[in-house]
């Protein structure tokens, strides 16, 4: 980014780099709660490294928007010390848990989508977020091929994991259209080249989401009805009781350190 | 330039070579392929480190123990930087990695096997016989299968042969 580039342009860039942190941020934690409780040892290691690659992307994220912000706070700063309204994650990622099933759809629909804004982010005309980018997509495309393989197997599994699949896909559907809700600081990111606006997106992850729910065996709900909010800071319920969780220690014992 | 204070970079190399990964100690972190770059910046000894993983835990581990290692040494100015791009991958590792890898109980990774991105064309290979032929670093037998994607570490993958019944793990391609 030259020395030229607007005041507007940068709040948008750090309106984006706050977003896509806090979506990693936010889904990584979701992710974190299952260590102990998953079905089996391999799924509960396999959704933990999948927190961890989140969470250290979270940091890649964070980081940047920190000094793109220049107020001297750092991505621990960002991720402990805001209050809910702050967030910029979608409404998606912050939903409960529910059963082993809901985690795996909600990880999937994400999935799709990430691997489809990080391919596009490999381009960037920003070097910063193409690095990042660059780096991340290894991973995302590790966590797709797991998520997917999952949603194949459990769809297309018994009668009660089929029906715990579909009872996902139908509680969830609605939160994620969000994922590609474009608003004027991602047409203007946009326009510099910098990230793609959402919207165009989506092609791409009709393709990947109708082909696994078809091998799966489960059917998307017809509704195009858009639960959104998260990205401009309204959110559900459910971060407050995340960010209790999260937060405690760094607001209890400020600048606490082991 | 304080050229007492200085070391050929060739030996800061060798050094560099006897420090062990903090999860995989059987091989070093050259080995591994982390280390980028080595060069003096005047009398700073600048050492360029990629992450394996972004959330990879022993990142911090290591920068230690390359700056103990460094410091044991002699070198009194260091600066070890982060460096990001071009992005970590398997193909990085040494050949001796691989093979200290295989030694140690862990399948090195195997060319062509990455996760690409194309998940629709990937999903039928995904699904059932989605096995691609690691070698089963115990007995050498190709008949092995894939346990989960994820394993102890975030770099390897789980897997377990059926020739001689071991779980073992897999050094996953990125």
């Amino acid at each position: 980014m030259g020395a030229s580039t607007s005041a507007a342009d940068q709040a948008a860039l750090h309106e984006f780099l706050m977003r896509t942190g806090d979506n990693c941020l936010i889904l990584g934690h979701r992710l974190s709660e299952w260590c102990g409780h998953s079905p089996v040892l391999e799924e509960d290691i396999a959704l933990t490294n999948t927190a961890l690659d989140l969470i250290g992307q979270t940091q890649l994220w964070l980081g940047l928007a920190g000094e793109v912000e220049g107020e001297g706070r750092t991505a621990d700063n960002l991720a402990y010390l805001r209050d809910a309204s702050e967030f910029r994650n979608v409404l998606l990622v912050e939903r409960s848990n529910g059963d082993f099933g809901r985690t795996l759809m909600r990880q999937f629909l994400f999935d799709a989508w990430h691997l489809e804004l990080l391919k596009a982010l490999q381009s960037s005309s920003d070097a910063r977020i193409a690095a990042i980018a660059a780096k991340a997509i290894k991973e995302v495309s590790y966590h797709l091929e797991r998520s997917a393989d999952l949603v194949v197997r459990l769809g297309d599994g018994t009668v009660e994991s089929r029906r715990r699949m579909q009872n996902a896909l139908e509680d969830l559907w609605t939160y994620s259209g969000e994922l590609f809700v474009t608003d004027e600081a991602d047409k203007a990111l946009a326009s510099a080249g910098v990230a793609p606006t959402p919207a165009s997106l989506k092609p791409n992850w009709d393709a990947v989401v109708q082909r696994v729910l078809a091998d799966a065996t489960l059917k998307a709900p017809a509704s195009g009805y858009v639960h959104r909010g998260g990205k401009r800071g309204v959110h559900t319920e459910h971060l407050g009781h995340v960010l209790a969780e999260m937060q405690f220690l760094q607001r209890a014992y400020p600048n606490a350190t082991w | 330039m304080g050229a007492l204070a200085t070391f050929p970079v060739e030996r800061v190399w060798d050094w560099l070579s006897a420090v062990p990964d903090p999860e995989i100690p059987v091989i070093s972190v050259t080995d591994l392929g982390i280390v980028r770059d080595v060069a003096w910046d005047d009398d700073t000894l600048v050492v360029a480190v990629t992450p394996t993983y972004s959330g990879c835990p022993a990142t911090s581990m290591i920068n230690l123990d390359i700056e103990r290692a460094l410091r044991e040494r002699g070198v009194k100015k260091l600066r070890l930087e982060r460096r990001l791009s071009p992005p970590w991958t398997t193909d990085w590792i040494s050949r001796e990695g691989r093979e200290k890898l295989r030694a140690y109980g862990i399948a090195p990774p195997v060319d062509g096997s990455a996760a690409d991105g194309r998940i629709v064309a990937r999903i039928d290979s995904l699904l059932g016989a989605g096995n691609l032929q690691i070698a089963c670093p115990r007995c050498g037998s190709a008949q092995t299968e894939k346990i989960s994607q994820f394993g102890s570490t975030p770099c390897k993958a789980s897997y377990r042969c059926r020739a001689c019944l071991e779980p073992f793990d897999y050094f996953k391609c990125i």
